[in-house]
């Protein structure tokens, strides 16, 4: 029980953050307007999940321009990944 | 230690997988008014090919010009009015689950699903020109299948069971020649209202 318990991971015991790294993971990249539409948040909320997921090294983000507009993407990271599918065998253990 | 939250969590990255990387918009119902139409256009094909044959022996069939150009109106419709229904559905569940009707996702989809069907309605008109009318049935429901199956990466699974019974019956109907029409009518009738009505109420809409 207690080795299922440290694979739960804080990062995504919050639904927005949940969301964001389920979206990426499955898409090569997504830009900041896709993920806000798909979560149904504000800005200023993504913003700051998306922060902390960067802090933690579970995204990346890559800035470019289209037409001369800032076009910002982001893309989860291997470690990212990772740690998505093991929080997600960790909930299955314990639901099981 | 909150069961029901997991639970939810579980089914929250399930759909945002979906929803962020498959046209979902696919409606069930779109697959049985095609089915609808397909049985419609296949007792029509029926009544223009073997007006004057028994109904359970080997069927051969005489295609004169005038039957052919009827045939293939006959198909035209069919595909016209799926095609319109289909697209009015779909829209309509895109508006109902607040999606897109029009992203990259069902570019995607459209893309992979064209591929396989484009090259199979080229071929079966070459051969059907060229008078293998026989062999038309079986072809269309393969390439139709392999169709299905290249394109459900990016939509709902169910159509990736639904193109392997496609090639299955495609595959039996090639050795069966004489019955294609009715292959075709279990292919495209028959199975696109079973797979349409799972489709429906699975995904509640």
């Amino acid at each position: 029980m207690k080795n299922i318990l440290k694979d739960l991971n804080k990062a995504f015991e919050n639904k927005v953050r949940l969301g964001i790294m389920s979206a990426l993971v499955v898409n090569d990249s997504l830009n900041f307007n896709t993920l806000k539409k798909l979560l149904g948040v504000t800005d200023g909320n993504l913003a700051s999940h998306i922060k902390s997921l960067e802090k933690s090294e579970y995204i990346m983000v890559q800035k470019e321009f289209i037409d001369r507009k800032p076009n910002t993407k982001y893309s989860a990271t291997e470690e990212g990944r990772d740690a998505l599918v093991k929080h997600i065998k960790a909930i299955e253990q314990l639901l099981k | 230690m909150n069961k029901e939250k997991y639970i939810e969590d579980i089914k929250d990255i399930k759909d945002m997988m979906n929803r962020s990387s498959r046209f979902i918009s696919l409606s069930g119902m779109s697959g049985i008014c095609a089915g609808v139409f397909s049985l419609i256009g296949a007792y029509l094909a029926y009544e223009t090919i073997y007006s004057d044959q028994e109904y359970f022996e080997y069927r051969w069939t005489n295609l004169t010009n005038e039957s052919l150009i009827i045939l293939l109106a006959i198909a035209l419709g069919v595909i016209l009015f799926s095609l319109i229904t289909g697209i009015y559905f779909t829209t309509r569940k895109a508006q109902k689950i607040n999606q897109k009707l029009w992203d990259q996702h069902t570019k995607k989809y459209l893309i992979n699903l064209s591929i396989p069907l484009i090259s199979g309605g080229i071929l079966s008109l070459i051969l059907l020109l060229e008078g293998y009318g026989g062999l038309i049935a079986p072809l269309t429901l393969i390439f139709y299948g392999l169709a299905l199956v290249n394109g459900s990466h990016f939509t709902l699974k169910e159509t990736r069971s639904l193109g392997i019974m496609e090639i299955l019956l495609g595959l039996l109907a090639t050795y069966f020649v004489g019955y294609g029409l009715i292959f075709w009518a279990i292919g495209f009738g028959l199975l696109h209202i079973i797979y349409g009505a799972f489709m429906y109420f699975n995904n509640k809409i």
